[in-house]
């Protein structure tokens, strides 16, 4: 956004109520920045039978009365946007859709995307700020050539590069990640350091969207409805009837009804013929696999395959591969050694050891 | 916080008090402060304070000292009108009905909702004109031999309209029937004489117009049987139970006696800003940008519009941003704001009924924050616009 009324050291921290995020903005105050607080209205399910909120589910009355709060004791302002309109269609509505295509998709890849770094941000340059913060474990480096590199945070353990390998080097130009310098219990000690009142609160788990982390009983719910069908093996026999493709995940062993001399597990999900494949673990693996939409951080991808490290989910541990330009948007990653359990919907997310080189969406396996 | 100079254009949410009403208050805190019903000489002191203060009031009313009562402020007054009035019209066999307006403020309607709910009143909800104005017609068609008391805002805090309050009034005094009337908002720009104005009970609040907040005052003409709301000691004549608080009070009778010596003054420096906040902001905004409430009809230093296709808290925070305080009648601090219902009431649509902004103009405010804030709409609508376009596939 061209702004010559854009005030060099504002920063607009997203602030979710949450340990990272409030220790994020208290960093920015104590560098000097002038901070502006601002936490998002999503949409999430009401709670299970209309009880109270489940603890940490993002965005909650409660969550936000910490948000202020936080925001109250270093003296910053305060503003909640309603974003649940957008936040719906863009992150929920897709996920449903998704399932119902046989992928298993991952929401945070296009909240980052299209909520906090398209929507939010808007709002913040909107609001003459020069930055975006967030609470992410990831790093923002300018390199000597003025491109800016995304790095993992420092802590491995908590490391957010993944999510947010959708940005562009415009966006990261206004990206600011305090504490991705830093480790988990550093942040901790961070913020009782700065007393804040949330430095005993527990990290959020599950996705932010669902009242008890339960996203099968979620897309029973909400989804459209999905039809039983037919459990095949590679050779086609038919050895049962699955509940409906978005239940399953690859790689499940577990809750298939099957007897068989040896484990069974899905390896991937036919939606022409609403059928799910299964096999022994030894198929499971692919040594290949096609990713779509991709993002290339540094602008552009390479102009010859390279060697990265590349993770396949984001709880997955990165390993070599080799990747290949397909086109302007896909590419073809060559693992070293067959990865298990590679998904579709998932996003397959590219490292040159800590730099994040971008990453795209499993298609499926490569031909 | 954000170093920037303040320009508060809030004044219908609330007022500073002004330093001549806390010199007055000052002795009360901790010189005179014992308990005006005690019988003791320093309890004698208190109750003088505060019969002073009562007698003060009534007199800018035209009315009786007995006729003053003094509550915990503005919405208590109003449900002491309604509860007070309805339940001992109730036990009387008077009748149970009440007529009010949809543009009432929530301690009206909330009041008036749970009294039907709860307590099988009934209640006529009348609707409101494109500029928010209550028709006298409509009041006199809803009159029925079992409606007991009618209550009508002077005027409206959302949208500055002023009632035709003294029509209803002949209306009511015709049928028999009791007038209360919501002045909280109007109170400190037009102090009434009841003696011509036939209103029968009033309720005011002392932090609208430059006075302390926590205290209310409910004028309710003698002979007017309540059934109180607060119950315990006789205080206030059996009508409000509590100790009086003395400092308020006396801040209270200040207050309104500044409204009285400075009233007309206020109001033409108010209104001339208020017009040119209105002028400027129909000027910068052709398009999607309405004035709502009555052009002229309407509270001296009260500005407020509504825009199309905006969410008005954005708005407040880029405002607020540049220093400049206002409020919106969907204000929320949730981030799900609801439409307004005063702006549905007038008859605007879903586009419009989260974009209502307020800009009440105070004594301290000049032609430099009404430039200030010009300049700061039009910058920030345009931004807003923008943002709300089909979201970009980032």
């Amino acid at each position: 956004m061209n702004n010559d009324t854009q005030v060099e050291n504002r920063v607009v921290v997203a602030m979710s109520g949450g340990v990272d995020s409030s220790v994020a903005a208290a960093l920015l105050v104590e560098q000097g920045y002038e901070v502006v607080g601002m936490m998002m209205r999503l949409w999430s399910e009401p709670a299970c039978g209309g009880g109270p909120a489940a603890a940490n589910r993002c965005c909650t009355p409660d969550q936000m009365a910490d948000a202020r709060r936080v925001a109250d004791q270093l003296r910053i302002p305060f503003y909640v946007l309603d974003a649940q309109e957008t936040f719906r269609q863009v992150v929920v509505d897709s996920f449903i859709d998704a399932h119902a295509r046989g992928l298993t998709p991952n929401p945070c890849i296009a909240c980052n995307r299209q909520i906090r770094f398209t929507y939010l941000l808007n709002q913040a340059l909107a609001l003459d700020a020069a930055y975006l913060a967030t609470g992410h474990y990831a790093r923002v480096r300018r390199g000597e050539n003025g491109r800016y590199q995304l790095l993992a945070g420092v802590d491995a353990h908590k490391d957010q590069s993944y999510v947010l390998h959708v940005l562009s080097q415009e966006k990261l130009a206004h990206a600011l990640f305090p504490v991705g310098e830093y480790r988990k219990d550093e942040v901790r000690a961070l913020a009782r350091r700065f007393n804040l009142p949330v430095a005993a609160k527990h990290d959020s788990q599950d996705l932010c969207f669902l009242s008890d982390g339960d996203y099968r009983r979620f897309l029973r719910e909400y989804g459209r409805d999905a039809a039983p069908g037919p459990i095949f093996n590679l050779a086609g026999e038919a050895l049962g009837q699955h509940d409906g493709l978005p239940f399953y995940t690859i790689g499940q062993r577990k809750g298939l009804g099957l007897t068989a001399p040896e484990p069974l597990y899905v390896l991937r999900k036919d939606v022409a013929r609403n059928a799910l494949v299964v096999g022994p673990r030894a198929q499971l693996g692919s040594d290949t696999l096609l990713a779509a939409d991709v993002n290339w951080v540094a602008g552009e991808p390479p102009a010859a395959p390279i060697q990265a490290q590349v993770k396949i989910r984001y709880k997955a541990t990165a390993v070599a591969a080799t990747i290949a330009v397909v086109d302007a948007a896909q590419v073809q990653v060559q693992f070293a050694e067959p990865v298990l359990g590679a998904t579709a919907g998932q996003g397959a997310v590219f490292y040159d050891g800590e730099v994040c080189l971008g990453g795209g969406i499993i298609t499926g396996r490569a031909p | 916080m954000n170093q920037k100079r303040r320009i508060y254009l809030d004044h219908g949410a609330s007022t500073p008090v002004d330093p001549r009403v806390i010199e007055a208050m000052a002795p009360y805190w901790a010189t005179v402060y014992a308990n005006p019903s005690a019988t003791h000489q320093d309890g004698r002191l208190a109750a003088q304070a505060l019969d002073d203060a009562r007698q003060t009031i009534a007199r800018l009313f035209n009315v009786q000292p007995d006729e003053v009562i003094f509550t915990g402020g503005g919405s208590a007054s109003d449900n002491l009108a309604l509860r007070g009035v309805l339940w001992a019209a109730r036990q009387a066999g008077r009748g149970s009905h009440l007529i009010t307006s949809a543009i009432e403020h929530p301690a009206v309607l909330q009041t008036a909702v749970q009294l039907r709910d709860l307590f099988g009143f009934a209640v006529t909800v009348l609707p409101v004109d494109g500029n928010g104005r209550v028709q006298p017609a409509d009041v006199e068609a809803a009159i029925r031999p079992d409606t007991a008391l009618i209550s009508i805002m002077a005027a409206n805090n959302e949208i500055g309209t002023l009632q035709p309050v003294a029509e209803i009034g002949a209306i009511a005094r015709a049928h028999g029937v009791l007038l209360h009337t919501d002045a909280i908002q109007a109170a400190g720009h037009a102090l009434w004489d009841l003696q011509t104005m036939p209103v029968d009970l009033l309720s005011l609040a002392a932090h609208k117009f430059y006075g302390p907040k926590g205290i209310g005052v409910l004028i309710a003409r003698a002979g007017i049987e309540l059934v109180p709301v607060i119950t315990g000691g006789s205080q206030e004549e059996g009508r409000r139970a509590g100790t009086s608080n003395v400092p308020l009070a006396v801040g209270t009778a200040a207050a309104l006696r500044l409204v009285a010596e400075e009233g007309a003054r206020r109001g033409a420096a108010l209104q001339a800003l208020r017009d040119q906040l209105i002028a400027g902001v129909l000027a910068a905004f052709p398009e999607g940008c309405r004035l709502t409430g009555h052009p002229t009809a309407r509270l001296p230093h009260h500005a407020s519009f509504a825009f199309r296709d905006l969410n008005a808290n954005d708005l407040l925070m880029h405002l607020d941003m540049a220093g400049i305080a206002a409020s919106s009648g969907s204000a929320c601090k949730s981030g799900s704001p609801k439409p307004s219902a005063i702006l549905q009431a007038l008859g605007l649509g879903p586009a419009w009924t989260i974009g209502g902004l307020r800009l009440t103009v105070g004594t301290q405010n000049t032609a430099d924050d009404v430039a200030a804030v010009l300049d700061v709409l039009a910058r920030a609508v345009p931004r807003l616009r923008q943002l709300g376009a089909p979201l970009v596939q980032g």
